[in-house]
């Protein structure tokens, strides 16, 4: 089973490490707009959501796609694109519902997530683990078991609540 | 290539506008951050000018090493001649701004003249324009930043404000960038104010083509693995400076009641911990914040859980906040240091300078020295908790006789006050001194008295020598990159060998103000933390500039000693009690009341302190006046400054 990026973004602390990694690591540059992946600030609320590319199965920049540059690996489970096929019309930038895809206007090239061949260098990076790299039938468990640990605390409190009455 | 990043010169007065590449021969020489601006502003500036002036010039930058795959490379800093002080002006703060600036095309900023209405400098990707700041004249720090995303239409924008305090021409203002860097010291702020200069906002998507990315790469990460091992990191990433509030307290090392005593007593509301039960909407194990780039992520988040403030959003509050509206006033209630740390936040205003003042004032006001006449009513005895809100809202605007007095800082103030008011004013080169009581630490007390900028910690404190580390340990430390044999002490009560810590130190932080990184990435709070060696590393993998550690070393020396020539071209004396390296006479005068057993009874020694600062001009290369001698300047290659490179 391939893994897939899991974002848990109540752990973000907003420092763009990632983009800084990721950037770099494929590119050799600094340049957040490099970067394929991107944290989305609401500082006066203290909110910082990292963005990436959720390798969708009917991945609509695939489905949009006029030379069929686009395709799913299912092995690394990923989406791809086909840079000897692409013809950079920008088609999958203007559907792709999570702005994940991108149009790099210096090398004039689309680009996005190839979560680095397996092993992304923003989730190395990241010591909150913000950003983490696991099984993809596993995100769920993850997340379940982090809503069971808030239901059980709310029970307590309510209970103390009670106790207190 | 981040040696491609230039300089440019924006008059305002004119609306001039000049860029220039920074020569590889000044790279060399200063590398960039604050050991260039240092060469900037004397070089820029005439002797006596005035520090509100069209003539006073604002240097703004990143260090070299902004933006790259270094760590934690998010530091500003701005430089001009402080308002203040009328000697060296520097701050220097995290956040986002100067990756940004970087990214935009510059690492430098000569800002000079005065514009004729509310301004903003607006740089993107290279181009420079300067903006109609008339709408967002008289905004609080965050909505300024949020007004000029809108008038630009980018969210993504980073900008570096003054807030009302600045605009005020508060000696003191700050200038910020985020809910809460602050630029904090020396009234960089009301240089911008006097200016009318609202802001200088940045965005950027220009490539910085790292030299060798793989290694780079390999080395943040090893960078980054050995700073998150540090315990004092760990614990500083779960809550904020304040965690190191409890053990300075317990010891003996916070200014009480202006300087009366040294420990804050039923101070336990105020830790961390408190702060995180009470702050129940945005405190908790995640909700912690960090600059560009940088895994200890130190800031904590919160939310005022009630009073007239609650539910507003900020940052913080920090050690210095903790001390300046808590312990100084002796205040130590949770409440009151949120809302102080807001409000400073919002106005842009030095949380140090601001809480050692009231605290001042509230010991003359004890003592009879200023009347509830001049506080118009004020009840403005310590513990009093409104008083310190009310004053530091009083300073921002001006606000009645004793705010607009305070607003002008502690000298002027102490002129006008007058009948020894001055005596007890703890103070250095005319800036207060943080919370923090060197009277049981003679390194440190050495530290803010000879500071470049006046009583400061972030110049040249050696404050790991509270750890007692053991002998090989400090010697590993202190006798590299440059060899020292001298006597060492592991004691933080001696005064053995604390010149050459001072003097290794304040070359250590230079250094990571050139690099712009951050000082809790060297040797600060973590004596395991990387310095010079590092460096050299990380400066050769990223920027491809091939220098050795003593090379930085000599670099950090040269930094120094330009802010050195500055200070003392505008009037800095050995002993002078407004503009010298010299302590107020309570730090030999009053002995510690409070602290543990070692603490409690000490004093400053003078005629040991007098020949600790004889021994620290003998290690930095200057004469027993403080003059530096004619080998020192030609050794450091200033021998013909002004020497105008850029």
């Amino acid at each position: 089973m391939a893994k897939a990026l899991y974002i848990d973004y109540q752990k973000c602390t907003g420092c763009r490490l990632c983009e800084l990694v990721c950037a770099v690591s494929h590119d050799g540059i600094s340049n957040p707009a490099r970067s394929r992946i991107r944290v989305m600030k609401w500082e006066a609320e203290g909110l910082y959501i990292p963005m990436s590319c959720q390798q969708c199965q009917d991945a609509p920049c695939m489905n949009v796609c006029p030379v069929k540059a686009i395709s799913r690996d299912e092995q690394l489970g990923r989406v791809s694109v086909d840079y000897d096929v692409c013809i950079g019309c920008r088609s999958c930038v203007g559907v792709c519902p999570f702005g994940a895809m991108s149009f790099n206007a210096i090398d004039k090239q689309v680009f996005k997530c190839d979560l680095c061949d397996g092993d992304p260098q923003c989730v190395r990076f990241c010591e909150e683990k913000a950003v983490d790299f696991i099984e993809t039938d596993e995100v769920a468990t993850h997340k379940r078991r982090n809503a069971a640990e808030r239901v059980s605390a709310a029970g307590k409190e309510a209970a103390a609540l009670e106790s207190q009455i | 290539m981040p040696l491609n990043r230039k300089i440019a010169y924006i008059d305002l007065t004119t609306g001039d506008i000049q860029t220039k590449p920074i020569p590889l021969e000044v790279r060399k020489k200063f590398l960039g951050g604050r050991g260039l601006d240092a060469y900037l502003l004397y070089n820029h500036t005439k002797k006596g000018c005035d520090p509100l002036g069209p003539e006073n010039a604002l240097m703004i930058s990143g260090g070299i090493l902004a933006a790259t795959c270094a760590s934690a490379t998010a530091r500003t800093h701005v430089m001009a001649k402080s308002p203040l002080t009328g000697l060296l002006g520097s701050a220097n703060m995290g956040g986002f701004f100067a990756p940004e600036l970087a990214w935009a095309g510059f690492h430098h900023l000569v800002i000079t003249g005065k514009a004729e209405h509310p301004v903003y400098i607006y740089i993107h990707n290279g181009e420079i324009q300067i903006r109609d700041a008339r709408d967002i004249w008289g905004k609080m720090v965050p909505d300024a930043q949020w007004a000029i995303r809108e008038d630009l239409g980018d969210e993504e924008v980073k900008s570096l404000v003054c807030g009302p305090a600045g605009e005020n021409l508060v000696r003191y203002a700050n200038v910020m960038t985020g809910i809460k860097n602050s630029g904090g010291r020396t009234g960089m702020g009301c240089v911008m104010g006097s200016k009318n200069l609202k802001a200088v906002a940045a965005r950027g998507t220009m490539d910085i083509k790292i030299a060798r990315p793989d290694e780079a790469l390999e080395y943040n990460k090893r960078f980054i693995d050995q700073i998150i091992s540090a315990k004092v990191n760990q614990t500083q990433g779960a809550l904020g400076t304040p965690f190191i509030w409890g053990a300075t307290n317990s010891w003996g090392g916070i200014r009480c009641r202006n300087f009366q005593y040294n420990q804050c007593e039923y101070a336990d509301d105020i830790e961390p911990e408190r702060i995180d039960e009470i702050c129940t909407d945005t405190m908790g194990p995640y909700h912690m914040t960090g600059c560009y780039g940088c895994q200890v992520h130190c800031r904590a988040q919160y939310k005022i859980p009630e009073g007239p403030y609650a539910g507003k959003y900020d940052e913080g509050p920090e050690y210095t906040s903790q001390g300046a509206f808590g312990g100084e006033t002796d205040t130590p209630r949770a409440l009151t240091v949120l809302v102080g740390n807001h409000l400073v936040d919002q106005y842009g205003m030095d949380n140090l300078e601001t809480g050692s003042l009231i605290s001042w004032a509230m010991e003359l006001y004890e003592l009879g020295i200023i009347t509830s006449k001049q506080t118009d009513g004020l009840d403005l005895r310590f513990g009093n908790d409104e008083a310190v809100i009310e004053m530091i809202k009083r300073i921002c605007y001006r606000k009645g006789w004793l705010g607009d007095t305070l607003a002008d800082g502690g000298i002027p103030a102490s002129k006008k006050i007058g009948k020894k008011s001055f005596d007890y004013l703890i103070q250095v080169k005319g800036m207060s001194n943080l919370h923090s009581d060197e009277r049981a630490t003679p390194g440190l007390a050495l530290n803010i008295a000879t500071a470049s900028r006046g009583s400061d910690h972030l110049r040249s404190r050696p404050a790991i020598d509270l750890y007692h580390l053991p002998q090989d340990v400090l010697r590993k430390i202190y006798g590299s990159p440059v060899p020292y044999d001298g006597p060492l002490s592991s004691e933080h009560t001696e005064y053995i060998g604390k010149p050459w810590q001072v003097f290794w130190h304040e070359n250590c932080y230079m250094g990571v103000d050139c690099l712009g990184i951050c000082k809790y990435h060297t040797t600060f709070l973590g004596a395991t933390l990387p310095n010079f060696e590092d460096w050299s590393k990380v400066l050769y993998y990223n920027t491809g500039l091939e220098m050795t550690p003593e090379e930085i070393w000599q670099v950090a020396r040269r930094g120094n000693m330009v802010e050195r020539l500055f200070n003392l071209r505008e009037g800095l004396t050995r002993e002078d009690l407004e503009k010298g390296d010299m302590l107020n006479h309570r730090y030999f005068e009053e002995p510690c009341r409070r602290g543990a057993i070692d603490v409690v009874g000490r004093v400053i020694d003078k005629e040991k302190f007098i020949k600790m600062i004889d021994e620290l001009y003998e290690h930095k290369g200057l004469d027993q006046d403080g003059m530096p001698k004619p080998e020192t300047l030609k050794s450091l290659g200033l021998d013909k400054e002004p020497s105008h490179l850029l």
